[in-house]
């Protein structure tokens, strides 16, 4: 063990003891030491996948606020004249300018799963047809169902985390910006090109009430997803044997043990 | 068919003057929203066209349409329209009755055969082989069936022949059908509501005998002129929906101020119709004027969408009714409660877990 550090840290005395080893890395031990000489992180997230994550996150949080305000909306506000305030007129705003963020991002994001590296398809495709995949994506759930004593290791996103990631944002979010879409064409008017482009989606749902609704619920979804997605990093930052809230600030993952598998 | 008597014919015939129907044909010009040019044309097809021969019949259905049509404020249109619409057979306004009525029907449909128009007020029922509609001895589905074979085109009066309205809402018993899923091989034309503004059906015909074609339609077959915009889109209580201002309970001070009515359930948002332009009466008011909110009721099932007074709507879906808020708080919150309990557990694991493995490596073997 003493040679292995004496070897990376040639200026260092060959007696090296606790304290010339934690001048370099606070208070390590040598065991810590030992470990940190590895290269334990992968480069998982890129930039792009990152800054995302993150603009989409703040987007849909304004959704979610000013989406359940235009249903609800705040009690009456008398500040003047109706021609003098626009309180509704921002909430709305807010919702229709949070919404083209989100969709220019999200087609960003498909943009990117085609150039990027592996990692960035994972959220697009789920490999249904590879029975290793399915095998983890049971383990995973004996592990979330207290039946396995310990995780296994992932680069990317586990399969659970993959499937949750497909039927929430790859279809939540696609059925979102078709509804949204489709709803904010009506306020463009029936001459303009999206409604034109949104109108079989109309004439499938029938009623814009309907349609509202749809919306409404999709929403919901979207806001149980959030919960689910926040708990799951925060638990698997602590429980799991990799890092995961700082991977998507930094892009990489790190792992607290050596052992491959 | 040269022995019909022209629109123009018929309207000197019942006294009106030439300034008057050059009126009339300013008026219908700007209600279809078609430039001064178009006041000749109009005058001068009324002048030279026979006049279109017109079948009414009438199936599931509760007379607003035809109440809405006699009422129709367009100048001149009790007089005119009526008469310059060849109006062969309608229950409410013709003199004839029982077999002499059927027999006018029969005659109407050889006379004009391919030529007329056929105006469905109501719809048929499927159900029980259309036992629940019948008209004159038959089931009304055989009657609008025969009636359509030789028409020219077809239009679906009100909600009742255009979606279905009360007599589909669920559970539908008797299956009432709108006429375009039982007719479909004719154009046919929607003109919904319920009832459809007077002026907008009165329109809709003159357009039709004026060009001799089907006004344009939107994408739900509707005509686009009077169906392209939401009441939402032009209602003169707009500004107080961008304002954020609303009516928050009835008969309010916010009610009393004129204030938006979104609060208390109105549809005018979702609803696509003429209202907020034309209204009703002579244009003396509409719905959301008289301080109640729209009930989309010339939107597809209307009657489904839960009350009149919900903003969000009410999904029977879930047996008990609640809307898209109470049912996402719900699941929101059993899976907040779900997280919170897993992550409980997941604490107690991790602590019996480490317990285990502190536990001196003698005692771990002893367990074994």
């Amino acid at each position: 063990m003493k040679i292995e550090v004496e070897e990376n840290l040639p200026q260092m005395d060959t007696k090296l003891d606790f304290y010339s080893a934690s001048r370099l890395t606070g208070d390590a031990t040598s065991e810590d030491l030992e470990t940190i000489k590895r290269h334990t992180s992968v480069y998982v997230y890129e930039t792009p996948v990152r800054l995302w994550h993150w603009i989409n996150a703040l987007a849909i949080l304004t959704l979610c606020v000013t989406g359940y305000l235009i249903g609800s909306p705040p009690p009456t506000m008398e500040i003047g004249e109706a021609a003098e305030q626009f309180v509704f007129g921002y909430i709305r705003f807010a919702h229709f300018a949070a919404a083209m963020v989100m969709t220019v991002g999200f087609f960003g994001r498909i943009y990117w799963s085609f150039v990027g590296n592996h990692h960035s398809k994972q959220m697009f495709r789920l490999p249904i047809f590879n029975r290793h995949w399915w095998s983890e994506v049971f383990f995973e759930l004996r592990w979330y169902a207290f039946l396995e004593k310990e995780p296994k290791k992932y680069v990317g996103h586990n399969p659970l985390a993959q499937i949750a990631m497909f039927f929430f944002m790859t279809v939540g979010l696609s059925f979102m910006i078709v509804t949204g879409f489709t709803l904010y064409a009506e306020g463009l008017g029936s001459d303009h090109w999206l409604s034109t482009l949104t109108a079989p989606v109309m004439n499938l749902v029938g009623n814009s009430q309907v349609m509202h609704s749809l919306h409404h619920l999709g929403m919901w979804a979207i806001v149980v997803f959030v919960i689910i997605h926040i708990y799951a990093a925060i638990r698997e930052d602590v429980m799991s044997r990799q890092s995961m809230v700082s991977t998507m600030i930094s892009g990489h993952r790190t792992f607290k043990d050596d052992r491959p598998e | 068919m040269s022995h019909i008597e022209t629109f123009y014919d018929v309207m000197r015939r019942q006294g009106i003057t030439r300034r008057s129907f050059m009126k009339y044909c300013t008026l219908t010009a700007s209600a279809l929203g078609l430039g001064p040019a178009f006041v000749p044309k109009i005058a001068h097809a009324m002048e030279t066209k026979p006049r279109t021969p017109v079948i009414w019949i009438n199936g599931l259905e509760c007379t607003c349409c035809s109440e809405s049509f006699i009422r129709g404020a367009h100048p001149l249109a009790k007089d005119v329209v009526l008469s310059m619409i060849s109006l062969d057979y309608q229950h409410v306004l013709m003199a004839a009755a029982g077999h002499a009525a059927e027999a006018a029907l029969e005659e109407s449909i050889e006379k004009y055969k391919g030529n007329y128009i056929l105006a469905v007020e109501g719809n048929p029922p499927l159900n029980e082989d259309g036992m629940f509609c019948i008209s004159a001895g038959k089931p009304f589905v055989e009657k609008l069936r025969h009636v359509a074979k030789d028409a020219k085109a077809v239009i679906s009066w009100g909600a009742c022949a255009s979606y279905g309205c009360v007599q589909a809402a669920a559970p539908n018993p008797t299956q009432a059908t709108p006429v375009h899923k039982v007719i479909t091989d004719k154009p046919i034309i929607k003109v919904p509501g319920c009832p459809p503004i007077a002026e907008v059906m009165t329109s809709v015909i003159t357009y039709m005998l004026t060009f001799d074609r089907l006004p344009e339609l939107d994408r739900q077959g509707r005509p686009a002129m009077f169906y392209g915009q939401r009441i939402h889109d032009k209602c003169y209580r707009r500004a107080h929906f961008d304002a954020g201002q609303f009516v928050e309970a009835w008969d309010d001070d916010n009610a009393r101020k004129g204030y938006c009515l979104y609060k208390m359930g109105c549809k005018g948002p979702t609803t696509y119709n003429a209202c907020s332009t034309i209204g009703f009466n002579e244009g003396v008011s509409f719905p959301i004027q008289s301080g109640h909110g729209c009930i989309g009721c010339s939107e597809d099932g209307f009657w489904d969408q839960g009350s009149f007074y919900d903003r969000v709507t009410n999904l029977a879906q879930f047996g008990v009714e609640r809307n898209a808020d109470q049912i996402g708080m719900a699941a929101a919150g059993a899976v907040g409660g779900g997280v919170a309990i897993h992550a409980a557990v997941s604490a107690l694991k991790a602590a019996q877990n480490k317990a285990q493995a502190n536990r001196p490596a003698d005692a771990q073997k002893e367990e074994v």
